[in-house]
């Protein structure tokens, strides 16, 4: 089976945000493999193992995302590919994502896509659906299992809580949810091997893409943080006075209850 | 043909979910003077939901019924849509940020090459142009986001931060049933299975109490269910309680979990992590019931009880049942 793996740098989970000169100021930050494609390269992993075949793991990023991309290889993925937008584009969109994913996917004949079901940072869980849809290839997001055999895949997906049980033929785009998997950690020797492993770089114009083709359908005007929260009230006195308090500053003060 | 927003009504089980309503209000800030025409898609007699739109403020309701629409799949309700917008050229489309929102909206916005703004908690027009809020960063940053062009408007709104309209049963309107052959469905559901308990949906629940590694056990959460009931709320955990098996990960609030924002949050032995506040900092009022003065979620909370929970709970139960009944 041809696997591939969408994959996103995003902020440690730890990370306070920011914000200068109305971008989110990365100066220092720790960053990761956003939280949802780590349960895709783990399931990827998982699948080629059982049925045979390769994975490949790509992302649209800079020089940085080199790290994110080796510590997938290091899980176990064979080979990765590092579309390096920086010197190309200042800001794009999830059209724009899509459509550089969509001309890479080109030819390619992947049986299965994984992705993230959201990423962390701006969460709009967009590019997924919209690649699968570029590629006229059905797609399930928030998956929790999913078996393959015999071209077809029974998948289950998480509905707000709730479980579907669904049928697909592949080839298939899966995004994944918590709870698909326990992604794993990397061994020593696991990093060694992904020192070696394949790492194809491209940029716009090895796809015959130019920023025109992939100019963003939406634009960010501004980017603030909420406000701070005034310093709550801790109550005091007997167990019981302070839930008398509370329960009437919930509905007198707060109108709440 | 005049300018009109198109909403999408999301039954769940046959009932319009509160959303629904809520995309009506949000058509409304983009343009209160147009056409809202709404389409609401489902397997039976979908009657009683378009007048239900109707009363909440939809000018207008197209239904869609069909076999292949009783269970969501974003082809079906892909096809339907697109041949709506089709017919219909809406100059804007809102959908709640739902599962089926989520899921459909980025589909139709790739076929047809739109711009698409998820998960907007605020509209707000600039000099003509339609500005949406929407959180990045679980909630910890904002970002304001408009359309490049003049084409068409796209958006999903998060549940519950724009306010339905007061429903007004005596409202009127054309009420049409379309046909659309719903086909060639390349992912067939075979079975759903209901894990969610009955009654609030967390996130569409306007009181939402949270427990903790601190409540201890699965039994620990019966106290949460009973003050959540009371309330006509939801009941949700941190991850620390999911881990350790006290409730079902589909009650997670957080970065990787669901993202809240009722009007009430009662955070209940949860020490508030930093993963835990990105999914619920943005409530309205929130309160924080734990043994630890130094608990980090003390600092996101309006009102905090330094406390015994197993003590607090029944108390806070029999207290807000007597209040109850003075004010009945």
């Amino acid at each position: 089976m041809n696997i591939y793996v969408l994959l996103k740098k995003t902020f440690d989970t730890e990370e306070a945000i920011s914000v200068s000169g109305n971008q989110i100021d990365e100066s220092g930050a720790e960053f990761i493999i956003n939280p949802y494609d780590e349960y895709a390269v783990e399931e990827a992993i998982q699948q080629r193992d059982k049925n045979g075949g390769t994975v490949t793991v790509v992302t649209i990023g800079d020089e940085d995302s080199e790290k994110q991309l080796r510590t997938a290889l290091a899980m176990g993925a064979d080979d990765a590919v590092l579309i390096d937008t920086s010197d190309d584009l200042d800001e794009g969109d999830q059209f724009t994502t899509a459509k550089i994913l969509e001309t890479f996917f080109e030819g390619k004949e992947a049986d299965l896509i994984l992705a993230g079901n959201v990423a962390i940072d701006e969460a709009s869980g967009q590019v997924g659906p919209r690649l699968a849809e570029r590629l006229n290839m059905p797609f399930i997001t928030t998956i929790v299992k999913l078996d393959i055999e015999d071209g077809t895949a029974e998948i289950e997906k998480d509905v707000e809580g709730d479980l579907e049980k669904i049928e697909v033929s592949l080839p298939v785009l899966v995004t994944c949810q918590q709870g698909l998997n326990e992604p794993r950690y990397t061994s020593l020797p696991g990093i060694m091997k992904a020192k070696k492993k394949p790492l194809e770089q491209l940029e716009l114009d090895d796809l015959d893409l130019d920023e025109d083709d992939v100019e963003a359908k939406t634009a960010t005007i501004s980017i603030f943080l909420p406000p701070k929260k005034q310093a709550g009230r801790i109550l005091v006195g007997e167990t019981g006075e302070q839930v008398k308090e509370l329960v009437s500053l919930l509905s007198n003060e707060a109108k709440v209850i | 043909m005049s300018e009109k927003i198109l909403v999408i009504g999301e039954l769940q089980q046959g009932v319009l979910r509160k959303v629904s309503y809520e995309t009506i209000a949000a058509a409304k800030q983009i343009n209160e003077n147009v056409e809202i025409l709404a389409l609401v898609l489902g397997d039976g007699d979908l009657q009683q939901p378009a007048e239900e739109m109707i009363h909440y403020g939809a000018d207008r309701v197209i239904t869609v019924s069909h076999a292949n629409l009783s269970n969501y799949t974003s082809e079906g309700y892909g096809q339907v849509i697109m041949e709506v917008m089709e017919d219909e050229k809406p100059s804007s489309i809102i959908m709640g940020h739902t599962s089926v929102g989520k899921d459909v909206t980025p589909k139709i916005a790739s076929r047809l090459e739109l711009g698409l703004i998820s998960d907007a908690v605020a509209i707000e027009k600039e000099d003509d142009q339609v500005v949406f809020t929407r959180p990045i960063y679980s909630g910890k940053a904002f970002e304001k986001k408009v359309m490049k062009d003049d084409g068409l408007l796209f958006a999903t709104i998060r549940p519950n931060n724009i306010s339905a309209l007061e429903p007004d049963s005596s409202r009127t309107g054309d009420i049409i049933a379309k046909e659309v052959d719903v086909k060639d469905l390349r992912t067939i559901v075979k079975e759903v299975i209901r894990k969610k308990t009955e009654g609030v949906d967390l996130m569409e629940a306007k009181i939402v109490i949270a427990g903790g590694r601190g409540v201890k056990s699965a039994e620990g959460f019966n106290a949460l269910y009973e003050l959540a009931d009371l309330l006509g709320g939801a009941v949700g955990a941190s991850r620390g309680a999911c881990d350790a098996d006290y409730c079902d990960y589909s009650l997670q609030i957080g970065q990787t979990g669901k993202v809240v924002t009722p009007d009430l949050y009662i955070a209940v032995g949860i020490s508030g992590a930093i993963q835990h506040m990105a999914g619920m900092s943005n409530s309205k009022v929130i309160v924080a019931i734990n043994s630890d003065e130094e608990a980090n979620i003390f600092k996101m909370a309006d009102y905090g009880i330094v406390g015994d929970l197993f003590e607090v709970l029944p108390l806070l139960i029999k207290e807000i049942k007597l209040e109850g009944a003075l004010v009945s």
